[in-house]
C-alpha cells in the first residue's frame, strides 16, 4: 500500500480495435436520425459495451431550497420506471448483469451503461425508460432520502469530505459551485415528487447532449439503440444565469475544527482554462510540481525527504465557470505549518526558476507514453471520450495530444508557472486540529449545509 | 531451465492461463491478452502481515514501502522513477498473505521490468536516513487510513476480537507502538528469509506469448539463487469459543451500524453464492425484506471473500432507519439467519446468483491487469490455477443443497462478534 489502494481495484484494461502506430484510438462520429452526436469505438474481441452520457445542467439547476434534488433524482432512475416498479426494475438489472449509474455534476448530468452484448436491448430499453418515465414512487423516494440522509451525517464526521466541502463552500461562494451536490439535512426533508418530476423535465434535453460509446457494438446498432433511448426526451436545452465564478478568500487560511490526529489541507488557486494555449505547458508544470505522484516536486520534499505525509497530490481542473490548481494531502497536526511553509516553498521556487530541461523531458515521456494506460477498459475508453466531447475538443485531438505535449518548450512552461503559481493568492483550507497555526477564519461548521443553530 | 509447461485444452479455461516454473522456483503465469501493445507485469510474495513476528506487525508493509529505495544498479528512488519514464505506473501492496510489486507498462519496456524487479529482489540496499523518514511516512499512513476514522479503528477492533491470537487479528499496517518501534534490521530480516523465486509468483497479463517471455524470465529471473524457505506456520484460525460484542460510540460516526461477523472456510463458491442472494445487490433477501418491505434498516451488506490463505470472514452490515433500534433491527437479522437455515434458497434465486457471477468473469476479461490481480491473489493464498480457471464451471453447478449446507456450517450453532457502531452528541464546548 505505497500508494492508494484503490488504484488497485480498478482493473486495469485495455481495447484497442484498430491499432496504428500513428492513431490512439479510431473514433467515428455518428448521428441519429433525430440529431444526436455520437463518438464510437468499436472493439469486438469481448462481448462487453459500455455507455456514457452527459446532460448540460447538473447543480444549478438545483432550486436554492430544494439542494440535492438533481442527486436524489440519480440514485432513484434505476428505481423504478414506466410500469416497472423498483424491484422489478432492480431485478431486470440485476439479473442480466446490467451496471447503469447516474450522478448528478457540478456542470452536467452523468450517466452510464455497462452491458453484455447479448443484454443490450434491454439495457438500452431500460435506460430510456428510466429516462424517459421515471416512476419516483413515494416509498421509492422515502428510501433513497433515508439513504442519502444516512451519507450526508456519515460525511459530516469524515474529514476528507469535509475539506472538500469547506474548500468548494469557501473559495466559490455566492456560486452553485459552492452548494453541497447531495444537500443538506434541511433541503433533504424538503424535496417532493414534484421535485425531481421538474428536475428530470429541465434535465433530460437532448441539445448538448454528449453520448460516447466503446466495445462490441457495431455502427448501426448504436444509432438504433441510442435512438431508441434518448430520441423522445425534449430537445431544447433549459437555460441557466451562471455566471462566471470569482474564487473567494484568495490567500486567506481557514480552519475548521475537528479532534483528529492529522490535519486535511487543500490549497488552492486559480488554475487555467481548457482553450487556453499554454494549456499542456500547464499541464506539464503539474505533472513536475505535484501532479505525478513519486515523480514530484512535492513528494520528493514532503512525503520522500521529511516523511511528514503518505501522499500530497496537485491536480489542475477546468469547470465551466471555473478553473482551479489545488493541492491535497493530510499531515499530522503538528507538521501542518511545515508541510504549508513547503508547498508556498515549492510553488515560488516553480514560478522564479521553472522547471529544468530534464523534469520536462521526464514530464513529456510519461504524459505521452503511459496514454495508452489510461484507456483500460471499455468504461474508461467511454469514459474518456465523454470528458473530451465535454471539453469541446475536435475528435481527433486524442490522436494530436501526444504531438501538442512534445510541443511544449521550457519557456512555455517558464512563462505558465510564473502566471499560475502565485503565492499569495493561495487560499489554504485546514481541518483537524493543527497547531502553529493561526487562521485568518475559524468555522464553527462546514460552509452551505445548514447547521447554524437557529434562535 | 523450464520444468513444468501446464498445458490444458482452452475450451475449459476462462482466461486461458500457461504457466511454467523456472529451476530455481519462481513460478510463471502468463495470461496472455494481445488487444494492444501493453502488459502488467506483477511480482507477488508468499509474505505477507500474517507471517510477522509477535511484536513486528507492519513489518511486511513497511518493507514494502523499503523495497522503493535502492539497489547499486537502480540507485535512490530511480526505480519509480524509470517506470513513469517508460509510460509506466508502479505501485505495491501487502495483505495478511502477500507482498506484491507491479507495473502496467507499454510491451516494449516489459523487459526493463523484469530487469529492475528481479534486481531488488536481492540487491536492496539501506540507510538510516531513509529507514527513519519511510517509518515515519507510515505512522502518517496509518493516521490516514485508520486513526483518523472511527470506523476503521473499530474494524481493527472486531478484527481482533475474532481472530484473537491468530495473525488475522493484528492489522497489516501494524499497530502504531509497533510501528515506531520498527528497525532496519527487522526489515532486512524479513527480507533475507522470504524473499527469493522459490517463495515468489510472476504474473504477466498481456501482449506477450510465452514462447517470447519464456527466454526474457529465464534471463532475468533465472540467476537468482533460491533460498531455504520455512513453511508458513500460523496455525489455523481460532474458532469463537463465545459471541462477543463490542460497541463505539463517537461523535463523528452520522449513522448507527450494526455489523456481525463469522468465521468462514476459504475457497467456498458456494459461499460466495450465498452473499449474492443475501446481501450484494438491491434485489438480494437482505436488503428486499429489511429495507424495501419492513422499512427497518437503511442499507443491509453482505460479503465473504474466499481467498485467503488460511480461514476467512463472513460479514454482515446493517443500518437501523430512524425509529427502529440495533436490538430490534438484530432480532429480524437473525430470523432471516434462521429462515434461511431452515428452508434454504429457492432455484431461481440459485440461477440469478450464479448468472451474474459468471458475467462478472466476462466483464472481467475486459481488464489488462484484472486477470493477473485474480490469479496472482490466489496463488500467493495457496490456491492453483484451476480453482481460477474453472470457478464458473464450479459456480455452474452448485445445488441449493450445497448452499444451504454452507449456510449451515457458517451460522448454525455458531458464535460471532457482534460489532455496533453508534453516534454519540459532541460535547458542548
Amino acid at each position: 500500500m505505497k500508494h492508494f489502494i484503490l488504484s488497485l481495484i480498478v482493473l486495469f484494461s485495455f481495447i484497442h480495435p484498430t491499432f496504428a502506430a500513428d492513431k490512439v484510438l479510431d473514433i467515428q462520429k455518428l448521428q441519429t436520425p433525430s440529431g444526436i452526436e455520437i463518438w464510437l469505438v468499436e472493439d469486438h474481441n469481448i462481448p462487453v459495451i459500455s455507455m456514457s452520457f452527459s446532460f448540460e445542467g447538473g447543480l444549478a439547476l438545483d432550486p436554492k431550497d430544494k439542494l440535492g434534488v438533481g442527486r436524489l433524482v440519480s440514485i432513484l432512475l434505476d428505481e423504478g420506471a414506466d410500469t416497472l416498479k423498483s424491484q422489478e426494475f432492480q431485478s431486470l438489472l440485476n439479473d442480466n448483469a446490467i451496471h447503469m449509474s447516474f450522478s448528478a455534476g457540478r456542470d452536467a448530468f452523468y450517466g452510464s451503461i455497462k452491458t453484455l452484448t447479448t443484454n443490450k436491448d434491454l439495457a438500452f430499453d431500460l435506460l430510456k425508460k428510466a429516462l424517459n418515465a421515471p416512476r419516483f414512487d413515494p416509498d421509492a423516494i422515502e428510501r433513497m432520502r433515508q439513504a442519502n440522509i444516512s451519507k450526508i451525517k456519515n460525511d459530516l464526521g469524515n474529514p476528507s469530505w469535509l475539506v472538500a466541502r469547506t474548500f468548494n463552500g469557501v473559495l466559490f461562494e455566492g456560486h452553485p459551485y459552492a452548494q453541497p451536490g447531495y444537500g443538506h439535512l434541511d433541503s433533504m426533508s424538503k424535496i417532493t415528487q414534484e421535485d425531481l418530476l421538474s428536475f428530470v423535465k429541465a434535465q433530460f434535453r437532448t441539445e448538448g447532449l454528449k453520448i460516447s460509446i466503446a466495445g462490441d457494438i457495431t455502427k448501426e446498432d448504436a444509432l438504433k439503440l441510442i435512438e431508441h433511448s434518448f430520441s423522445t426526451l425534449p430537445k431544447k436545452a433549459t437555460v441557466t444565469t451562471q455566471k462566471k465564478a470569482q474564487l473567494k478568500q484568495l490567500g486567506k487560511t481557514i480552519l475548521l475544527p475537528l479532534k483528529t490526529p492529522q490535519t486535511y489541507i487543500a490549497v488552492g488557486e486559480e488554475g487555467i482554462e481548457r482553450d487556453d494555449k499554454d494549456w499542456h505547458a500547464a499541464v506539464i508544470m503539474n505533472y513536475i510540481l505535484g501532479g505525478s505522484g513519486f515523480d514530484a516536486r512535492l513528494m520528493k520534499e514532503i512525503r520522500e525527504k521529511r516523511g511528514l505525509t503518505y501522499g500530497v497530490y496537485s491536480q489542475l481542473s477546468t469547470l465551466k465557470d471555473a478553473t482551479l490548481l489545488q493541492v491535497s494531502l493530510s499531515t499530522s497536526n503538528d507538521k501542518t505549518a511545515e508541510a504549508l511553509n513547503l508547498i508556498r516553498q515549492e510553488w515560488k521556487k516553480m514560478a522564479d526558476k521553472g522547471p529544468t530541461e530534464i523534469e520536462i523531458k521526464d514530464a513529456k515521456s510519461y504524459l505521452t507514453g503511459s496514454l495508452l494506460l489510461s484507456l483500460t477498459s471499455t468504461d474508461d475508453i467511454s469514459g474518456t471520450l465523454n470528458s473530451l466531447q465535454r471539453d469541446k475538443l475536435d475528435i481527433d485531438y486524442i490522436n494530436q495530444r501526444n504531438a501538442f505535449l512534445n510541443a511544449v518548450t521550457i519557456e512555455d512552461v517558464k512563462r505558465v508557472a510564473k502566471r499560475l503559481l502565485k503565492t499569495e493568492n493561495l487560499t489554504t483550507i485546514l481541518v483537524g486540529t493543527p497547531t502553529n497555526i493561526k487562521p485568518d477564519i475559524t468555522l464553527e461548521h462546514p460552509p452551505g449545509m445548514n447547521l447554524e443553530k437557529k434562535k | 531451465m523450464i520444468c513444468i509447461i501446464f498445458a490444458m485444452p482452452a475450451a475449459a479455461k476462462s482466461f486461458n492461463a500457461e504457466s511454467f516454473t523456472l529451476d530455481n522456483g519462481l513460478q510463471v503465469v502468463l495470461i496472455p491478452n494481445h488487444r494492444a501493445p501493453v502488459a502488467s507485469h506483477m511480482l507477488w510474495y508468499k509474505f505477507g502481515g500474517a507471517d510477522e513476528q509477535d511484536g513486528k506487525s507492519g513489518v511486511a508493509h513497511f518493507f514494502e514501502h523499503l523495497m522503493f529505495k535502492g539497489t547499486p544498479k537502480v540507485p535512490d528512488g530511480l526505480f519509480s522513477k524509470t517506470v513513469k519514464k517508460l509510460g509506466g505506473n508502479d505501485n505495491a501492496f501487502t495483505s495478511h498473505d502477500y507482498t506484491a510489486y507491479y507495473q502496467n507498462i507499454p510491451k516494449a519496456h516489459l523487459e526493463r521490468m523484469m530487469e529492475m524487479e528481479s534486481d531488488r529482489m536481492k540487491n536492496l540496499i539501506l540507510t538510516e536516513k531513509e529507514i527513519i523518514s519511510e517509518r515515519q511516512v507510515i505512522v502518517e499512513e496509518r493516521q490516514q487510513r485508520i486513526d483518523n476514522r472511527p470506523q476503521a479503528k473499530f474494524r481493527e477492533q472486531l478484527m481482533a476480537a475474532l481472530h484473537g491470537q491468530h495473525p488475522y487479528g493484528t492489522p497489516v499496517i501494524g499497530w502504531m507502538d509497533e510501528i515506531k518501534s520498527l528497525t532496519e534490521k527487522d526489515a532486512l530480516e524479513n527480507y533475507k528469509k522470504w524473499y527469493a523465486p522459490n517463495n515468489a509468483i510472476l504474473i504477466i497479463g498481456g501482449d506477450i506469448t510465452s514462447a517470447e517471455l519464456k527466454p526474457l524470465a529465464e534471463k532475468y529471473y533465472g540467476p537468482l539463487k533460491p533460498s531455504k524457505i520455512l513453511p508458513r506456520n500460523r496455525g489455523s484460525v481460532i474458532q469463537l469459543k463465545e459471541d462477543k460484542r463490542l460497541t463505539l460510540k463517537d461523535p463523528r460516526i452520522g449513522m448507527p451500524v450494526l455489523i456481525k461477523m463469522y468465521h468462514a472456510p476459504r475457497g467456498s463458491h458456494a459461499l460466495e453464492i450465498l452473499s449474492e442472494i443475501f446481501g450484494s445487490a438491491p434485489t438480494s433477501r437482505l436488503y428486499k425484506r429489511l429495507v424495501v418491505e419492513k422499512k427497518i434498516a437503511i442499507s443491509a451488506n453482505t460479503s465473504y471473500d474466499p481467498v485467503s490463505l488460511n480461514g476467512t470472514t463472513f460479514s454482515i452490515y446493517v443500518s437501523p432507519a430512524p425509529g427502529t433500534s440495533i436490538e430490534a433491527l438484530e432480532k429480524v437479522l437473525e430470523a432471516e439467519i434462521k429462515e434461511l437455515l431452515d428452508k434454504g434458497i429457492a432455484k431461481e434465486e440459485l440461477k440469478t446468483a450464479q448468472d451474474k457471477k459468471i458475467a462478472a468473469q466476462t466483464y472481467a476479461l475486459d481488464s489488462l491487469q484484472g486477470p493477473a490481480m485474480i490469479f496472482g491473489q490466489a496463488l500467493s493464498s495457496g490456491f492453483d490455477i484451476d480453482y481460477i480457471e474453472k470457478w464458473d464451471q464450479r459456480i455452474a453447478s452448485l445445488t441449493v443443497q450445497d448452499i444451504k449446507q454452507a449456510a449451515k456450517n457458517i451460522f448454525e450453532d455458531k458464535h460471532a462478534v457482534t460489532g455496533i457502531l453508534l453516534p454519540k452528541k459532541a460535547e458542548k464546548k
